[in-house]
Order: structure tokens, then C-alpha cells, then sequence
């Protein structure tokens, strides 16, 4: 499987999670875990490009599969993906851990709606629960990624 | 001095790494440690006949069992973390139960393993023999007191405690209106999309412990281990790195997991790792909010309240591991913003066989809150009147500070309001919402509020300035994604004159400030931010003292800014904090620069040794502070427009205001963060989230798909207005804002639902079925 653009191994335990898989056996920890079974988005990446629940789903299912991560959204030294740029500017996060799951959902939903309603943006990120922010200034980010995006 | 960074919307330093994936939760970190699971009862009152390991401890990959027989703290009971002479029968928790387990949840065994998946294959196969007992469950079949949770707790009662302001039988028998209600709140759950984790590791060498913990209080958890495993204090370092949320479940309760996982690091010699997953969070941690209220109150005519009599029940749970703080704190304060001349308050502390509780944002004044706000929406109603009517005509006024309610407080003293202005955030907030929207089934919502904050003992900060000229902070209180690298950094760049990049701060971290209390009670800016303060200042003064022997001028006549230490009035003389920093350590630097400047072969100024008398070497300094008994006091007004769809029974926000009041404002961007999702979660838990216990005990909606937390979908965007009314009990006048978002949300839809359909509301939290039932 291809992680960040990068070939992997596969995982050697057959009922490894995909999220633990990313997390503890590849050490791409920005992966979090806030429920394992399905309704938190915590673990939110890009499989082939859409995004999916990542402890919903076993490492092995991934073979043959292109994975993106929040660790691939800039390389470390690059400026920040504009979607991460949005979310800092807008005070979209507190204590980031539902962040990287926001920021996949996001990231994929801007592909498709590249200039989103407020209700679409709602919708959109309506699969992500965040405890800390109350949501207003996340919705905020996703509009102003959309611009930055746009001009980006 | 520079622009004050102190009131502005700076962008926080902390988020570029948490964005770039780069945070360090605690399950990011120790990678190859052994890994764990708990067997937890699967019942709500049971005896243990007998626990048998035997299976478990043969499966390939499992390193060890433990059980209470199998740990030398197995006897002993947890920590009561506040004791009160009023708590006449506390009781705690072991660590592992052996005989009797008295919640689902409650911890039996713990299994150390290769993975996480082998921990949980065998602990599986430990084989425990229940019995099980009688279920206590609510607080109502508590107090009836049918069967007992602790055989020898008569009447499951933990304590039984009066206070009374004025007379309040004469003041009722006087009045010539009275109206008795029955007001109750349910079990709710803090929920941070972290769960908990602790990893251990044990250095024999040098016989150091080290604990990772996403706790919201590292220092005590320090200090308590350091006892239970007769070390010095020296040798434990807790640090609390990044946490996903506390809201109150993470404050140091000696969970059994924080004894467990640095035990089998120090007898097993390898790195062990515990993380909680959510399935035990819901039943292995701390709930809150259960309340049973009787309300009998008196007024007059033109809406005054004259006396007030309640009498609650609080649902404590199986255990009392945080004292009586919850229900003394709905006591105290229940009389909010306003003036109640006779005001009698009775609580008993009640055990059930639930998941115990502890402070979850609001910590007891949601409850208070409630009352207190229902009360005048009763007296409204009763005599025609408008209800912010009936609110200003019993509000306290601005020259009523110093205020003292007549209630014991949570610090030890009396519940004392030091400042204030809550005419004014009525008036605020009701402007701000402006006319009520045309059409049905739309009701007003009001509700104010007073929150104690910023409760001592104390905190405390150290201030350095690098020979680079950049500075290191820190403080003992971990952050659970409030922003501390940034306030912080902003009241220690104020002070320094230098730019707030400049500034990192590290929190949570006993490595780095081994003394502290903790994050919660909304006291974090009010106690470290000023302690951050007067380190800051300390460390300003001795810099002023450094450069003016090299500036030849007077002390007094320095200023910092920009970067440097300069003579007021004469931009050219100046000294570069870097420089000062090199010159406070007369010693010289290999690799920093400035050597020159620092040799012993430079000609000095000021006679005498280079380290001039009473003067440590180091621009640094160590600052606290600690309130004279007594709290700031925020206050606050909610007001929304809600409508209640009348098929569905779904509520559409159509507008809703937050005026409030916390003094001086560090940031507005993170204090507005604050409130937001305060108000969500008060949302959340007074429309969505409630914990449904069967009459087994049993949890039957332990999981996120039946516990319902709204999403983007259901909250809406909240407009806030900000008054200041500085604290006269600190030097930054600040008082704390953690939990002002949620305390009021429940009496502001309680008033607003009223308000839509015309049905009382007496309970809390509702939901679709409910506005249903009570329709019908
Ligand atoms: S951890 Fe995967 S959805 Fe919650
Ligand atoms: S920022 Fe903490 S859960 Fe979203």
C-alpha cells in the first residue's frame, strides 16, 4: 500500500486495525482515536482519495490501496496545506484532537465543492464530532479554506 | 513599552504542530511499551466470590495479571482527594476490587501484555465469581434508602448538610406568594474525544519514575505516587503532554490505572502503556449532574423574591473520591445574580450504584443555575409579569460588591462576589437579540448566571530569558487545548518587552515546574496567568538591575521593549535582553556570543564580586500566586430565540446571545473559542446526551452511537458581547471563563421551550420524545 505517497508494508497481524496500523506500526500518530466504531471521524483519512474511518477497517484491507494522512498534507519544512492555514487562522481547534479527522474531511469536500454553501459546509463536516470548539469557528475554517483553495 | 499584547486577538502559537499532525498525545508517545486491559465488573452491585487468573496467565504474550491480592496497595482505599468534617461517611474505591464491587466498570483485574489485542484476548479469560446484590440506582431510590450501597453508610446518605441565610420559615409564612416546585437533572458525561492513557517507564539506574498522563492535574498526581511508592519527589516526573479534552473527568483522582501502569513499569523493568478505549470511558470514568431539587419559595407582589427553600438530592455514585465539591458548590451559588434575603439550602450527598461523580465543566452551578432561573420564570408567570422584568427587580447592583451570598464556598471560606455588573449584561444581551422573529413555536430564552472562579490554593510560574535572547516559560497546569502557549506567552511578552513568538511555554510538565494544583474550576488564567506575571515582572526587574551597571544609569530609568533593556528617553542606550541575559551569569559562552561583554577581563562598573550580593546568576525568576481566600466572580446573561419544530420536536436556533463578564480579557479569539463550545456542550447536554441506566445498573448507551453528541448540524453560531469589570482581587484583574458557556444553557431552554409551547419545564435534559410526552 501506498501511505503519503510512500510504499509500505503490509501489516502482519491479519485483525490489526488500519488506525493502529498507521498509528503505532508506521508512527504517523497524527491519526487519532476517539471512539473505534465509527461516529467520532477522529481517524478520518483518504483512502484512494475518499475519505473513510480508518478504525473501521483492518490493515489488510488497504493492500493494494493509495492512503493520505494529516502528516501528508505539507511536508515539515513547506507552508501549511491551506486547509491547515484556515483552521489556525480561524481558531478552528483546541485541543486538536479531533482536528486531523476535520481537516481530511475537509480536505476531500473542497475537492468536490470547491465553493461550498454554509449549509453544505454544516453537512459536510456533520460526520466529525468536536468537543471542544462548538463548531462555529470550524465551520468558519471550511469557508475559509474554500478561499484560500480558490486563490491557492 | 511595545503594543500590549495583553486584550488582543493573537493567533495561537500551539496549533501549527496539532495541524501538521505533530501533537504528542499520550498513546502518540511510547511506541514498543507493554500494553494493557482491564477486567471491569460487568455488574452493578455484586460480591466477588472468586477471581481466577490461571487462563489468563498462560496465554503466549501476557507478561502479568494483576488483582488486588497481586499488588502491595491492593488493601488500600483510593485517595479521598477532599476530605469535610460535614462528609461524615466518605468512602473510596480500591484499586482492584476483591470482594465487592459496587458499579459497572468498577476495576478487577488488569492485564499487562505484548499488545493491546492479547491484553484484551485474556482478559477475556480471567474467570471472576460474581454474586450479584441489589441495585441502587437513582438518587430517588437512594434516599428511600430500600438497600444500601455500603453496608455500613445508613441510609446511604455520605452527608447531610444545612445552611441558612436570614429566616426563611418566618419569610415564607410572610410572603404573600409561594409556589413550590420539583426540579431535577440527570447523569451526564464530560465525553472528551480523548479518552485517558497513562505510560510508565521505570529508570532502575537512576531510580526515576517517569509517567505520561492526559490528566489535567500532573503535580498531585506526582505527589501521590511519590508516597505510594516511597520515593522522593524528585523522582517521579508526571507530565500531562497534549490532551484531548478534559472538561473535569481528568482532574487527579487516583483513577486504578494510575497506579497500575507505573507499578508494572517498576516491576516489570520495561515501559508499560494503558489506553482507555471508549467503551470504558463511559462507565470507568467520572459522570456528573444528577440533582433532585425541592423548591418551596416566597415573593411578594411587584416580583421580589423574599425567601427561597431548597432541598436537593446529589447522586453521588458509588464512591466519594472528590468530596462533597459538586452539591457544595450548587449550594452556594444557587442564589446567582440576585438578591435572596432568606435562603435555607439542605443537600445530602446519596450513594448509587453508578459510576461515580466529580466536577464536569460546571461543576454543580449548572444546577444551581437552573433553579434559580426556573424560579424567576415561576414568579413571572405566576404574576403576568415580564420575565427580565422580574429579573431586574431582584438583581444585585453594581455597588453591592463585596457580596457575600451567606454560603460556605468551595475554597474553605464564604461565598464572597467580588465585582460585577449584572443590570448591564441583561440590558447587554437583550439589545443584542433584539425584537422576537415573526412567527409559531418560538419562544425567548433568558438566563443569567454567576461563576466562582479562579479558586486558589495556588500557582505558580518560572520566567527565563535564553543567552538568545528568546524566553522559556512554564507553569505546573497541563493544558487541555484552552491555549496556555498563548496567553501565557502574551502576559509574559507584555512584561518582557518582547515579541510573543519569542515566548514558549511549556505546561503540565513537572520536569519544568514541579509545583502546581491543576487545570479546572476555570481558575487556569486567573492563577497561573498571574503567577506567569509576577515571575515575568521579577525577571523585568533583575534584568533592569543587570543592565543598568553596564548602562550606568539608574534602574528606575530603564524600560523593556523591543527586544532590549533601554534608558527611557534615549533610544541609542540600550542593551539587548540577550546580552543581559549573558551578563546575569558572569561566566563566559562558547558558542552564545556576547562572551566578550561577560569576561572577567572587562572592565567593570560596580566593585565587588560579579555576582552582586543577594543576586542569583540566571535572568530567571520563580513567581506565585495565591488569592486571599475568595474567588473572582464572573457573571453572565444567555438569550436565544428558539424554535421547537411542532411535529418533529427539533429545536432551530434563530438567534442566540451571550453577554458576559470575566474581567479582563487575555484574548478574545480563545476567550469566544471558550464560550462557543461551552455553550455546546450545554446544548449537548440538556437536549442530546443523557446516560440511561436500566434498574440493573447496567449502562445501555455506552457508546457514541447511543449517546447522541451533536454535531456541526445542531449548534449554532453564538453571538457574544463582552463586558469588563476587572477583579479587584488580582493584579490582572482577570477572572476565570472555562465554564461560563454551559452553566446557563439549560435554564435558557428550559425558559425558552416554556416559552414555544406553553408547557412547564421541570427537568432537564429533554429531548424530541419527551417535548412529546409533555405536550400530550
Ligand atoms: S475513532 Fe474512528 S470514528 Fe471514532
Ligand atoms: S478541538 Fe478538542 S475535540 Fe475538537
Amino acid at each position: 500500500m501506498i501511505v503519503n505517497g510512500i510504499e509500505r508494508p503490509e501489516a502482519s497481524d491479519p485483525r490489526r486495525l488500519l488506525s493502529d496500523y498507521l498509528r503505532h506500526d508506521l508512527g504517523l500518530t497524527g491519526t487519532h482515536v476517539g471512539c473505534e466504531h465509527g461516529v467520532c471521524g477522529c481517524c478520518t483519512i483518504l483512502f484512494d482519495g475518499r475519505p473513510v474511518r480508518s478504525c473501521l477497517l483492518l490493515a489488510v484491507q488497504a493492500r493494494g490501496h493509495e492512503l493520505a494522512t494529516v502528516e501528508g498534507l505539507a511536508q515539515p519544512e513547506a507552508p501549511m496545506h491551506p486547509v491547515q492555514q484556515a483552521f489556525k487562522e480561524c481558531h478552528g481547534l483546541q485541543c486538536g484532537f479531533c482536528t486531523p479527522g476535520f481537516l481530511m474531511a475537509t480536505v476531500a469536500f473542497l475537492r468536490e465543492f470547491p465553493d461550498p454553501s454554509d449549509a453544505e459546509i454544516a453537512d459536510a463536516i456533520a460526520g466529525n464530532l468536536c468537543r471542544c470548539t462548538g463548531y462555529a469557528n470550524i465551520r468558519r475554517s471550511v469557508r475559509r479554506a474554500a478561499e484560500l483553495s480558490r486563490q491557492a | 513599552m511595545t503594543t500590549r499584547l495583553f486584550g488582543e486577538r493573537v493567533q495561537r502559537l500551539e496549533d501549527e504542530r496539532l495541524l501538521r499532525g505533530q501533537g504528542r498525545y499520550t498513546d502518540d508517545l511510547g511506541n514498543g511499551a507493554l500494553e494493557c486491559a482491564f477486567v471491569r465488573s460487568p455488574f452493578a452491585h455484586a460480591r466477588i466470590h472468586s477471581i481466577n487468573a490461571t487462563a489468563a496467565r498462560a496465554l503466549p504474550g501476557v507478561v502479568a495479571v494483576y488483582t488486588a491480592a497481586d499488588v502491595p496497595f491492593g488493601d488500600l482505599d483510593l485517595p479521598l482527594l477532599i476530605p469535610h468534617p460535614q462528609l461524615t461517611h466518605p468512602r473510596t474505591q480500591k484499586c482492584l476490587a476483591s470482594s465487592i464491587v459496587r458499579y459497572a466498570g468498577e476495576a478487577v483485574a488488569f492485564v499487562v501484555a505484548e499488545s493491546r489485542y492479547l491484553a484484551e484476548d485474556a482478559a477475556d479469560l480471567v474467570e471472576v465469581e460474581y454474586e450479584p446484590l441489589p441495585a441502587v440506582v437513582t438518587p430517588e431510590r437512594s434516599a428511600k434508602a430500600e438497600n444500601l450501597v455500603h453496608a455500613d453508610v445508613p441510609a446511604n446518605s455520605a452527608a447531610d448538610v444545612t445552611q441558612a441565610v436570614g429566616d426563611v420559615d418566618s419569610a415564607l409564612a410572610r410572603a404573600s406568594h409561594r409556589l413550590r416546585r420539583r426540579l431535577r437533572l440527570e447523569r451526564s458525561a464530560a465525553q472528551p474525544l480523548e479518552a485517558r492513557a497513562v505510560w510508565a517507564r521505570w529508570d532502575a539506574v537512576e531510580g526515576r519514575l517517569t509517567v505520561y498522563d492526559s490528566t489535567q492535574s500532573p503535580t498531585s498526581i506526582r505527589g501521590g505516587l511519590a508516597v505510594l511508592f516511597g520515593l522522593p519527589e524528585t523522582s517521579v516526573e508526571v507530565i500531562a503532554p497534549d490532551v484531548g479534552g478534559g472538561f473535569g473527568p481528568k482532574i487527579m483522582l487516583f483513577n486504578p490505572d494510575e497506579l497500575l501502569v507505573p507499578y508494572a513499569a517498576m516491576k516489570l523493568g520495561r515501559p508499560v502503556k494503558w489506553t482507555e478505549d471508549r467503551r470504558e470511558h463511559f462507565t470507568a470514568v467520572t459522570h456528573e449532574r444528577a440533582q433532585v431539587h425541592e423548591v418551596d419559595f416566597g415573593f411578594d407582589d411587584g416580583g421580589k423574591l423574599l425567601a427561597l427553600d431548597v432541598d436537593f438530592i446529589h447522586d453521588a455514585g458509588a464512591y466519594t473520591p472528590y468530596g462533597l465539591i459538586l452539591p457544595i458548590i450548587t449550594a452556594a451559588q444557587l442564589p446567582g445574580p440576585y438578591r435572596v434575603p432568606n435562603y435555607r439550602v439542605r443537600f445530602r450527598d446519596l450513594y448509587t450504584n453508578c459510576t461515580p461523580t466529580s466536577p464536569y465543566r460546571g461543576a454543580g452551578r449548572p444546577h444551581g443555575c437552573f433553579v434559580i432561573e426556573r424560579v424567576m420564570d415561576a414568579i413571572a408567570a405566576e404574576l403576568g409579569l415580564d420575565r427580565a422584568e422580574v429579573r431586574r427587580r431582584n438583581l444585585l447592583q453594581p455597588g453591592d460588591f463585596p457580596y457575600s451570598v451567606g454560603t460556605m464556598w468551595q475554597d474553605g471560606g464564604m461565598a464572597v462576589y467580588d465585582s460585577g455588573d449584572y443590570p448591564e449584561l441583561l440590558r447587554l444581551a437583550l439589545e443584542r437579540l433584539g425584537p422576537k422573529p415573526e412567527g409559531d413555536n418560538i419562544g425567548l430564552g433568558l438566563a443569567m448566571y454567576v461563576e466562582g472562579t479562579g479558586v486558589g490554593p495556588y500557582e505558580g510560574a518560572h520566567v527565563q530569558v535564553l543567552v538568545s535572547g528568546k524566553v522559556v516559560a512554564s507553569t505546573g497546569i497541563p493544558t487541555q487545548g484552552q491555549g496556555h502557549a498563548t496567553v501565557f506567552a502574551q502576559v509574559v511578552a507584555d512584561e518582557l518587552g518582547v515579541s510573543v513568538e519569542d515566548v514558549t511555554v511549556t505546561s503540565g510538565d513537572t520536569r519544568r515546574f514541579p509545583w502546581g494544583v491543576g487545570t479546572f474550576a476555570s481558575r487556569g488564567a486567573v492563577m497561573s496567568g498571574n503567577a506567569m506575571a509576577n515571575a515575568a515582572r521579577a525577571v523585568a526587574e533583575k534584568a533592569k538591575r543587570v543592565a543598568a551597571e553596564h548602562l550606568e544609569a539608574d534602574a528606575a530609568d530603564l524600560e523593556l521593549a523591543g527586544g532590549e533593556v533601554r534608558v527611557k528617553g534615549s533610544p541609542g542606550r540600550s542593551l539587548p535582553l540577550a546580552v543581559v541575559s549573558i551578563l546575569s551569569n558572569p561566566l563566559r559562552y562558547a558558542f552564545g556570543g556576547g562572551d566578550e561583554i561577560a569576561t572577567q577581563f572587562q572592565p567593570r562598573p560596580r566593585p565587588g564580586p560579579p555576582l552582586a550580593e543577594g543576586e542569583e546568576p540566571g535572568l530567571e525568576a520563580t513567581g506565585y500566586y495565591s488569592p486571599s481566600p475568595g474567588s473572582t466572580w464572573a457573571g453572565g446573561c444567555h438569550a436565544a430565540y428558539l424554535r421547537v419544530d411542532p411535529k418533529t420536536y427539533r429545536l432551530e436556533f434563530l438567534k442566540y446571545v451571550v453577554a458576559h463578564d470575566c474581567g479582563r480579557v487575555i484574548n478574545p479569539m480563545i476567550l469566544e473559542g471558550q464560550i462557543q463550545g461551552g455553550v455546546a456542550q450545554g446544548i449537548a447536554g440538556s437536549f442530546y446526551e443523557r446516560l440511561l441506566y436500566d434498574e440493573e445498573g447496567q449502562l445501555r448507551n455506552a457508546s457514541f452511537m447511543e449517546f447522541l453528541m451533536p454535531y456541526a448540524t445542531e449548534i449554532p453560531d453564538v453571538e457574544m458581547v463582552h463586558l469588563e469589570t476587572p477583579s479587584p482581587l488580582n493584579p490582572l484583574g482577570i477572572k476565570g471563563a472555562g465554564e461560563a458557556g454551559t452553566i446557563p444553557v439549560a435554564a435558557m431552554l428550559a425558559s425558552a421551550i416554556e416559552d414555544a409551547l406553553g408547557v412547564r419545564i421541570d427537568e432537564m435534559p429533554l429531548n424530541p420524545n419527551r417535548l412529546f410526552e409533555l405536550t400530550r
